[in-house]
């Protein structure tokens, strides 16, 4: 058994008018079943575009990428539909869930794409809703909820799937620091239940409640390590000048 | 995603804002509702004229003899024609010349200058219809018998019209002036057109040989009868034939049945419909192009949609379906809603054109048929499913990223 997800040698290069831009400038990275990875960088370091790619949203420009001992840096479209499907889970800042459809017809999506008969997609919908602590609102749209609700309900729906990897891109990024705070420890429960769970986020308070770090600038990996290590919130040069610049 | 949940989503999408949905709808249920209205109206003209004819009798063969001028020696008579009757049983049924006289009509001081005068044989009223040959029934007293033509009897039937006015609705047994000599009335026929001068309730039948010595009128008609409407073809061959034989030509007769006129009546009535419904197909297309605009209006508006789908799974080929089967509904919708618009129309125009014909209820219905509701909707639903096609299109080949990101 390798990997959950292995990345070697990944480029993804934009040609941008003139420019041509290393979004990705060849990252190795290997992530293990049951790990909880913080996936840490300002903009424009490039974790986007590494988000994208492990989502299977994008392919990379050269380099591969084996999810579950599967390469699928070659992958169609509709091949890579159909990953996402078994085996990503997405969380959003924007939790994403489609207005017109109840909590429960969102939790159960992926199911339906997934062609599982409309029985087992209720029983696993209401389960999931179940372990975010929602099943009496199934009946509710998703305007009818808080901002902390709806993204238990995008968790509920990642996790209907039973995907491999919980991919949460700024999970926090729309609420307040309390309910920030909730939705983080649910998903360090989830990992200790499991579940592998990588996240994507730009501010070092929240990657410190992942198990390791691995920090990206210019499109590289500059660190990789343990989260309690104190090296893994060390700010670069570069990037403070940047914010400065910026302000 | 399977079609029950498409379908359902799109059902959904469209209550959820009625009023665009029917502006969307709005070209369909137009093209739809002229399609059934036109062929309602072109059904129910159709069987309008068809049951005109058979008033008349569908067995009903005509022929009109020109003759080839004063010189010929050639020529074919009454007599002849009878003869043919007698000896083709099996195929013809009866004979009535059919003789238009020139002559002065007068009742006491009034001249009737635009009253018709025949001459007929007793054949021209048919006891199996109940209706003379030109499809008018009997109002009262008889119409000319064998004895009356045979013996060149002075009697006659007149039309609603001279009943009415010459007679003040009185007309059995009196007599009335034809060029100078007295009829006797012996009958009176039903109105069967609007009852004023000159239309065909101002008219008189008289023995045919009556008529002859009056003279007028250029060539002879007989009307004859089939044994019935399969062998008025057969009947017309006999009676061809038999004119062919003496006139070596083609030219001086011209035989018709009724079941032929029917028959180019309502070849003609089709082309005409099907005219009318090519004209009504183009609010079809345009109702199309109506869907197409505002799915792609839809297909924007909820880009981050389509992104979020793709995301947890969706294939290109579930979006295009999705979005396919959203316009498809649409316009069926939309025809549903035509096809019933429709209806209510048809029977309107129907009450409508029974006020102004003043026919009443036995005389023009537009019936929607089935055919043509069928064709609206499949059109309509096909209409939808082509022109939803390229939003769908457009909507499946997004890049999951940038639709996630659109706001």
């Amino acid at each position: 058994m390798g990997h959950l997800i292995e990345l070697k040698n990944v480029y993804k290069i934009y040609q941008m008018g003139d420019e041509t831009v290393h979004a990705l400038d060849g990252i190795d990275l290997t992530v293990d079943q049951g790990e909880f990875v913080a996936i840490v960088g300002s903009s424009g370091s490039g974790k986007s575009t590494a988000m994208n790619i492990i989502g299977c949203l994008d392919v990379p420009t050269s380099g591969s990428y084996h999810l579950g001992g599967i390469d699928v840096s070659t992958m169609e479209d509709d091949q890579q539909a159909e990953i996402r499907n078994k085996m990503l889970g997405f969380i959003f800042q924007q939790y994403n869930l489609i207005p017109k459809l109840t909590v429960q017809e969102n939790v159960e999506l992926p199911l339906l794409y997934a062609g599982i008969s409309a029985e087992e997609r209720h029983e696993r919908a209401i389960q999931s809703l179940q372990r975010v602590g929602l099943a009496d609102k199934r009946k509710n749209l998703p305007s009818q909820l808080s901002g902390g609700q709806q993204q238990r309900v995008s968790i509920a729906r990642a996790l209907a799937g039973k995907p491999s990897v919980i991919l949460a891109d700024e999970p926090t990024g729309a609420l307040d620091s309390r309910t920030g705070r909730e939705v983080l420890r649910f998903l360090q429960q989830l990992n200790r239940e499991g579940d592998t769970v990588v996240l994507i986020t730009h501010d070092n308070s929240i990657a410190v409640k992942a198990k390791r770090i691995v920090r990206l600038q210019d499109g590289r990996i500059i660190y990789d390590g343990a989260a309690d290590d104190p090296q893994a919130v060390v700010q670069p040069q570069e990037d403070e000048a940047g914010e400065e610049a910026r302000a | 995603m399977n079609f029950t949940q498409s379908f359902k989503l799109a059902i959904k999408s469209l209550m959820l804002s009625k009023m665009r949905a029917l502006l969307t709808m709005l070209g369909i249920i137009i093209g739809v509702a002229a399609v059934i209205i036109i062929t309602s109206l072109g059904n129910g003209m159709q069987n309008y004229m068809n049951a005109q004819f058979e008033q008349l009798g569908s067995n009903l063969v005509q022929v009109m003899i020109y003759g080839l001028g004063e010189d010929s020696t050639r020529s074919v008579d009454a007599d002849d024609m009878y003869a043919l009757v007698e000896k083709y049983p099996q195929y013809l049924s009866g004979v009535s010349p059919y003789v238009t006289a020139s002559a002065k009509v007068r009742q006491g001081t009034e001249d009737f200058e635009r009253t018709s005068v025949y001459g007929v044989s007793e054949d021209f009223y048919r006891d199996e219809t109940g209706k003379t040959m030109q499809g008018a029934g009997l109002e009262e007293g008889r119409f000319l018998r064998y004895v009356d033509v045979a013996r060149h009897q002075n009697v006659c039937v007149v039309g609603s019209f001279l009943a009415e006015y010459a007679f003040q609705g009185d007309p059995l047994g009196q007599t009335i002036s034809i060029s100078g000599v007295p009829y006797t009335v012996v009958g009176v026929l039903e109105e069967s057109g609007d009852n004023t001068e000159g239309s065909g309730d101002d008219v008189v039948y008289i023995p045919y040989a009556n008529a002859q010595r009056l003279g007028g009128g250029y060539g002879d008609t007989y009307m004859m009868t089939a044994t019935d409407r399969d062998t008025s073809t057969a009947a017309k061959g006999i009676v061809e034939n038999r004119l062919m034989d003496v006139y070596q030509t083609s030219d001086a007769y011209m035989v018709m049945t009724s079941a032929e006129m029917m028959d180019a009546m309502d070849s003609m009535l089709d082309t005409l419909m099907m005219i009318l419904i090519l004209i009504a197909a183009i609010s079809l297309l345009v109702g199309g192009i109506g869907i197409m605009n505002i799915m792609l209006v839809s297909v924007t508006e909820r880009t981050r949609e389509i992104g979020i789908r793709k995301s947890l799974g969706a294939k290109c080929r579930d979006i295009r379906s999705q979005f396919i089967i959203e316009a498809g509904t649409t316009s069926a919708i939309g025809g549903a809603i035509g096809i019933v618009l429709g209806i209510i129309m048809a029977n309107v125009l129907t009450n409508v054109i029974a006020l102004v014909l003043g026919t009443g209820n036995d005389g023009f219905v537009a019936v929607p048929t089935v055919g043509g509701i069928g064709v609206a909707f499949g059109v309509s639903v096909a209409v939808g499913i082509l022109f939803g096609y390229l939003p769908a299109n457009k909507a499946a080949k997004l890049n999951p990223i940038d639709a996630l990101r659109y706001d």
